[in-house]
């Protein structure tokens, strides 16, 4: 009987998990479907004017959603050429020697960091030489947002990706290195081809983080609601002008912003199903 | 003809080297940020990081001004953010801690279900939220029917970061448990619930407690949920219902008040060393405790 009562206790648990999930959805569509039907969903994901003034208020967030991504893809690529030697001086390199495992704790301890620290971080430290670099007058824009971004998404893109190297079997390599290959050689042919879908898969994995990262990327994007017009332009992130403006909207504005977080639920969701798939490919090897 | 071979291997083993040397300089710099970022908090943040920081709440920005015409240090500290970041995240692991453990259980005890299936791929669907649409969810389940914002709001928000996490750990924990422990335990004839507490929780106890300490140093620092939802205070507060200052909300007042900006490193120092011990403390439970 007291079995019976735990597992019971146990099901209802998980029956939790599903109900969050519903809660979630219904939340979030039933608070913004003022804002779809006043725009439809199409007119409010293609309109880019964002315009809270009382007499012609507007909203669509084609500016955001062209920021989100301008920002996260960037962001991707200054990250990679880091993460990706993280991963081969952990994963190969000096696969379980003691200075890897002093790499890795060090790199995870960059995950720790609040988000609002590396804001801080940089805005103090990084915006200057941002300036000084003569890419932006302010130093506020795009470009400084996917620096510390990039910063941000090492350790996702790395850890994952180490994992995966690290599980190329030894026989691939040794078969390789017997035909007088180099390690470079050996990394280029067998480990980096063997471990492709799993570093893919991690890299898209960070991807969904850099989308969804709202405190370092508020406070260093300058918060202009308009499509930036290049990487050196500020602009607003979908996270970031929720975590701007969310605070004193009401009415359509407020619905406006929940179809913005709406919107990121779902792109966000999108890709981590896609890494999913990809990873399943790996583990069918 | 050997001349080619020569060179030929030259050029192999040259590139060989250079791309060791390009991947050993990359990792290094990949490390950097973490000893600047270290350095610039700790720096600038020891000089306010007194007594006072413990003890005092924040002060009012014309105080603050005052203070800073005549030189002053900044009178007052952030003890409304300890004591709301203490009760916010206290409420979360209270709700996330129970749940998540039993959620784990279910999912490495039946792992073969469909709906278990179902519930791992829903809680990564969760682990992968962004934390400012989290933010908006407790705003609509907790603020609005509450009609104002509250420390419970900004905890049901942190529950819903922690508790993916905690699902995760403990699952991966108990899978790693091998089959005979639970074996050995029904065959002495216990019923399911007592192998589940005296054997397989004790058994992974390192594990779960390790992914517990990492959840909550995760949300120590989250800033953007609590923004919608706990809002912030200028006093000590303890009443749930009530809008809560907390530590990353405390360090983002100061960030948009040029009067109380000197402040600002100080509490980042703060949340820093408390989320580094947190990791620490996670490390060594995890080495002592191994499966």
């Amino acid at each position: 009987m007291k079995d019976k009562i735990f597992r019971f206790l146990l099901f209802f648990a998980a029956l939790i998990i599903l109900l969050l999930t519903a809660g979630i959805i219904f939340a979030l569509v039933s608070r913004s479907t003022e804002a779809f039907q006043e725009y439809g969903i199409w007119g409010f994901i293609a309109n880019p004017e964002w315009d809270p003034r009382p007499a012609t208020e507007e909203y669509g967030a084609l500016s955001f959603i062209v920021g989100t991504l301008y920002t996260a893809f960037f962001a991707l690529f200054l990250c990679v050429p880091f993460s990706l030697s993280v991963a081969l001086f952990n994963g190969e390199y000096f696969k379980g020697k003691r200075i890897s495992s002093f790499v890795r704790s060090i790199v995870d301890l960059l995950a720790g960091i609040p988000s609002i620290v590396y804001g801080l971080w940089g805005f103090y430290a990084v915006r200057p030489l941002i300036i000084d670099l003569g890419i932006n007058a302010q130093g506020f824009g795009i470009f400084l947002s996917s620096i510390v971004l990039a910063i941000m998404i090492i350790p996702y893109a790395s850890s994952l990706s180490t994992e995966f190297i690290s599980m190329v079997p030894n026989k691939l390599k040794e078969g390789a290195y017997s035909l007088g290959a180099t390690q470079f050689e050996v990394i280029q042919n067998i480990s980096l081809p063997t471990a492709r879908s799993g570093i893919v898969a991690s890299y898209i994995l960070a991807l969904g983080r850099a989308l969804g990262e709202t405190m370092a990327v508020t406070m260093l994007i300058g918060n202009t609601d308009r499509i930036p017009k290049g990487l050196r332009d500020t602009g607003n992130t979908m996270a970031s002008v929720i975590a701007n403006q969310f605070g004193e909207a009401d009415g359509l504005k407020l619905s406006s912003l929940i179809a913005i977080g709406l919107l990121l639920f779902v792109i966000t969701a999108l890709i981590n199903m896609i890494a999913k798939l990809v990873m399943k490919k790996v583990a069918s090897i | 003809m050997s001349l080619n071979i020569k060179t030929s291997i030259d050029s192999r083993n040259g590139k060989n080297k250079l791309i060791y040397i390009l991947v050993c300089l990359f990792s290094f710099l990949a490390m950097i940020p973490l000893f600047l970022i270290l350095w610039d908090v700790v720096s600038k943040g020891y000089k306010n990081f007194n007594i006072n920081l413990f003890t005092e709440v924040t002060p009012s920005s014309m105080d603050a001004l005052i203070a800073n015409m005549n030189g002053d240090p900044i009178p007052g500290g952030i003890l409304n953010g300890i004591t709301g970041s203490i009760l916010i995240v206290g409420l979360a692991i209270l709700f996330s801690v129970p749940i998540g453990l039993f959620i784990g259980i279910y999912l490495s005890e039946n792992r073969d279900k469909k709906f278990a299936g179902l519930v791992s791929y829903l809680t990564d669907l969760l682990q992968g939220m962004p934390s400012i649409v989290i933010g908006i969810i407790a705003y609509a389940w907790v603020v609005k029917p509450l009609g104002g914002y509250s420390a419970l709001a900004g905890s049901v928000a942190l529950t819903m970061m922690m508790l993916p996490m905690i699902v995760r750990s403990t699952e991966e924990t108990l899978k790693m448990l091998p089959a005979s422990y639970k074996e050995a335990g029904l065959a002495l004839g216990s019923s399911y619930t007592s192998v589940v507490f005296n054997i397989l929780l004790p058994s992974g106890f390192g594990g779960i407690f390790t992914g517990i300490l990492l959840a909550i140093s995760r949300v120590m620092g989250e800033t953007a949920p609590l923004m919608l939802t706990a809002l912030g205070a200028s006093v000590v507060n303890w009443d749930v219902m009530e809008p809560t200052s907390a530590l990353p909300l405390l360090i983002w007042d100061f960030y948009n008040d040029p009067n109380l900006v000197e402040l600002v490193w100080s509490s980042s120092l703060l949340l820093l060393i408390v989320i580094f011990l947190l990791n620490w403390i996670a490390k060594i439970v995890a080495r002592k405790w191994k499966v």
